[in-house]
């Protein structure tokens, strides 16, 4: 049976149940998920309460289902689903999911992990933070590329 | 025509999020694109002279020069941030 692909960028809020309740299969033994909330801040520095996301469309859609495609053929997942939201997101808010089915737990925990760093460093989308000190562009963290840079140099 | 978009940190330090651009000699290529658009000022050389700018043709992301063609969908944007 092909690999299930589904991508959605989306302002509204998601169900995460109801997301991996589609993520089901009969030789599928093990989902794994991720869920990325937007957070506060770094402790001493002045709280962030909110997020703008901004995204290239069509674009975005079209380099998230590359990626996932990728993590399908590499761990020859069942299943991948990605959800990202778009716009405006409070502290506390949930701003990205993702997840992978397979038949095993060690090609669904890759394939999960795969897919977020990769959508971390490639997909277009840009957050601006709101706070006590304004507003400003976060800055790509060198961290996050090479989280990303780790699965070539597994390869 | 080119469409020539700008994302973010980029679109807001040029003021524009869109362009549309007749084919010449200007731009023929990617970089002669960015070169070009570097002259309409100040803010638009900063931007276009970034060290980490990214460049996108027709949705992929580009790395060296590439000429371009009639209907092409360009773009420039600073490092994503997402997820």
């Amino acid at each position: 049976m092909a690999a299930t692909v589904r991508v959605q960028v989306q302002a509204g809020d998601f169900d995460v149940a109801a997301l991996q309740r589609a993520l089901l299969f009969d030789d599928a033994g093990a989902v794994v998920t991720f869920t990325g909330y937007v957070r506060k801040g770094v402790e001493g520095e002045p709280a962030v309460t909110a997020i703008e996301l901004e995204h290239y469309p069509g674009m975005t859609e079209h380099s998230i289902e590359v990626i996932a495609r990728e993590a399908v053929e590499r761990w020859s997942l069942k299943g991948v689903s990605v959800v990202h939201r778009i716009g405006h997101l409070p502290v506390g808010a949930q701003i990205v999911w993702v997840g992978a089915s397979a038949t095993h737990r060690g090609d669904a925990f890759a394939g999960c992990e795969f897919v977020m760093d990769y959508l971390k460093t490639r997909a277009p989308f840009w957050k601006k933070e709101y706070g006590d000190f304004g507003e400003r562009w976060v800055c790509a963290r060198d961290s996050d590329e090479a989280r990303a840079a780790r699965w070539q140099a597994e390869n | 025509m080119l469409r020539v978009r700008f994302f973010a940190r980029i679109r807001e330090v040029v003021g524009e999020s869109q362009l549309e651009l007749p084919l010449s000699a200007e731009t023929a290529t990617l970089d002669a694109l960015q070169a070009s658009l570097g002259t309409r000022g100040e803010a638009w050389r900063g931007a276009l002279t970034e060290a980490n700018l990214v460049r996108a043709v027709n949705h992929q992301v580009v790395h060296g020069n590439t000429p371009l063609a009639e209907g092409d969908e360009v773009a420039f944007y600073p490092p994503v941030t997402g997820g």
